[in-house]
């Protein structure tokens, strides 16, 4: 069981809190999937509006422990300043630094990331890096005093998977004893499972469940295919080979040609 | 004064950014403050004095992915 800076869950889904068809529709589907992180985010408040405390109401009364982004932040000053907000609002030291380089894949500046990754280690924030899987980058955010590592699957909302499961493969490969996470991209249960039988520890999403047709029933399927993913890594997959084997014992086999 | 509240120009008679909270109606909630990008924790609200001009965001827990 991987610990995300002494935290342990039981089930190592990361569930985003937006975009779904009502709150009613959220707090199901976080119940369904049993998830004990979520995701949530800070945005400008109107005065007099209430629609942050509701979301925040919301979200005490599940009883999970939040895990605030700092998505949309361009630059390190953006994504500093929003962390020492999220801090305040939600109460923990926990933040999953996203900052966005590019605006049509929505790819990590891992440059200024590894920089606000400094800054937040520093100041005492535990530090989920939003990433890819380039291991020298991973390298530089332990560095920097991150103990855990989030790489994309494939760009944020898009669907796609892992679109290198290579890279990916490398990177569990290169961090045997750090917590690793895929962040982002995942569309489908059978994608989480990939990553999990890769000796991933957990998957972090959010579109996939909450622009599902069905987003509770979706939330309990990724659950039953992380638990499925972990548990056949643990069990040590087969290599995969070229020419068939014959799995019934041929010896023995009565001769009637 | 005119300062720029979450971007939109706003009158208040406030001298505190903690006077200016209250002024504009979020006493009591739970939101986060930074003033020209400097985030400004609860506790030094009462003691930070605003300036004509000054970019005020403040911002409420919101869902995120």
């Amino acid at each position: 069981m991987a610990s995300f800076y002494g935290f342990a869950p039981q089930n190592p889904l990361f569930l985003g809190t937006a975009q779904y068809p009502s709150p009613a529709i959220l707090a199901e589907a976080v119940k369904r999937s049993g998830a004990e992180i979520v995701t949530v985010s800070l945005r400008r408040e109107a005065a007099g509006g209430a629609e942050g405390q509701a979301f925040w109401t919301l979200i005490r009364e599940l009883g999970v422990k939040v895990l605030p982004n700092t998505a949309g932040c361009h630059t390190v000053k953006e994504a500093v300043t929003t962390a020492q907000m999220a801090r305040e609002v939600f109460g923990t030291d926990w933040i999953k630094l996203e900052v966005i380089g590019e605006d049509d894949t929505l790819q990590p500046d891992v440059i200024a990331l590894v920089e606000a990754a400094r800054i937040l280690s520093d100041d005492g924030f535990k530090v989920f890096p939003y990433t890819t899987e380039d291991i020298v980058v991973g390298g530089r955010l332990l560095d920097a005093g991150c103990e855990v590592l989030m790489p994309w699957g494939a760009p944020i909302g898009s669907g796609r998977g892992l679109n290198n499961p290579y890279g990916l493969r490398t990177m569990r490969q290169h961090f045997p004893d750090i917590p690793l996470v895929v962040d982002a991209g995942i569309g489908l249960p059978s994608h989480a499972a990939q990553a999990m039988e890769l000796g991933y520890d957990g998957i972090l999403l959010n579109t996939a469940v909450a622009k599902a047709g069905d987003p509770a029933a979706m939330a309990e399927a990724f659950a039953l295919a992380i638990r499925a993913g972990r548990l056949a890594f643990g069990a040590q997959p087969i290599e995969a080979r070229d020419m068939a084997a014959p799995s019934t014992p041929v010896m023995g086999k009565a001769f009637l040609a | 004064m005119t300062l720029l509240l979450n971007g939109a120009p706003q009158d208040i008679a406030a001298k505190t950014l903690a006077e200016a909270l209250a002024e504009l109606g979020y006493a009591g909630k739970i939101v986060a403050t930074a003033v020209n990008g400097e985030f400004v924790p609860a506790r030094k609200r009462t003691e930070l004095k605003l300036n004509d001009g000054d970019r005020i965001e403040v911002v409420a827990p919101m869902q995120g992915g």
